[in-house]
């Protein structure tokens, strides 16, 4: 019997996963493929409470976490194209701009 | 024969939450960004598939059409145009905090495993019906959440809407060539 705590077991370690690869990588596009590991962690979440509780705002709210997503995917992706624009490179400690 | 058909669910939970780990592993552990889309495209699979499991089946077809297909596209995009300016991605790898930064991951994991397993919210059986129904009748899990959507969630979808056309503007100017972006050094922008 795969009960919700299995489904929130396999989340955790998806979000940890996606924590270690957002502090760890250096190239700022890998960083957002972490941060997308982490959304995914989350909407995990969402859909085995959903069928827990037999509620659809899970689900719902799941849909709403996915367009969050898309619209932070374009952003960062934007970003990357004006730091390679500016810097010609990827790695996140070149932007430096702002430290004394 | 038997075993296999009286536990389907959980072998397809175990294998599938085995792959969608080591896909996640491989996001984060591969050199190179082309190899870690990949890496990221399956788990994007594997979840969708887990979505499916749990009756979520309109979650999973727009998981795979929005993410394995709208996102993963903008990605490799990004990492073939950073190729082409003659930037190396993979020579960006880690950076030197890297063994506190896994130590740190493996603490939040460990501390949310602990408040999950000492938890008793998630035990109990399930009720899909309510996930399919439409008015007590039983319909698809897509008219149930168009319906939930456009009905009692109608105000935060507007609201959406316009996060997205928020985030398409600053897109296109992130994007631009002639916004005030100049040099440290004063040399020309290429």
């Amino acid at each position: 019997m795969i009960t919700a705590t299995h489904y929130l077991l396999l989340s955790l370690i998806l979000f940890s996963l996606g924590v270690i690869g957002v502090m760890m990588r250096r190239n700022f596009i890998t960083v957002l493929m972490s941060l997308e590991l982490i959304f995914n962690a989350v909407n995990l979440n969402l859909v085995a409470f959903s069928y827990r509780l037999g509620d659809l705002a899970g689900q719902i709210l799941a849909i709403f976490v996915i367009t969050i997503a898309a619209a932070e995917a374009a952003i960062g992706l934007g970003l990357i194209i004006a730091l390679v624009r500016l810097k010609d490179t990827v790695a996140l400690d070149e932007a430096s701009e702002m430290r004394s | 024969m038997e075993f296999l058909v009286s536990n389907f669910e959980a072998i397809l939970f175990y294998l599938v939450a085995a792959l969608t780990v080591a896909a996640g592993v491989g996001v984060i552990a591969l050199k190179n960004p082309v190899h870690s889309a990949l890496s990221l495209l399956s788990t994007f699979l594997m979840v969708a598939v887990l979505f499916v499991v749990r009756h979520a089946e309109f979650l999973a077809a727009v998981q795979v059409l929005v993410y394995a297909g709208g996102i993963m596209v903008l990605f490799l995009f990004v990492i073939m145009l950073v190729n082409v300016k003659g930037v190396r991605p993979e020579a960006a790898f880690l950076t030197r905090w890297a063994p506190l930064a896994i130590a740190g991951g493996v603490l939040i994991g460990v501390l949310l495993a602990l408040l999950v397993l000492l938890g008793v919210l998630a035990t109990g059986s399930a009720d899909a019906s309510a996930l399919q129904s439409v008015d007590g009748q039983l319909a698809g899990n897509t008219e149930a959440v168009g319906l939930t959507l456009y009905t009692t969630y109608l105000v935060p979808f507007e609201i959406v809407s316009v996060v997205l056309l928020v985030a398409m503007i600053a897109a296109i100017i992130f994007g631009r060539r002639d916004v005030a972006l100049e040099r440290p050094d004063g040399e020309a922008r290429p």
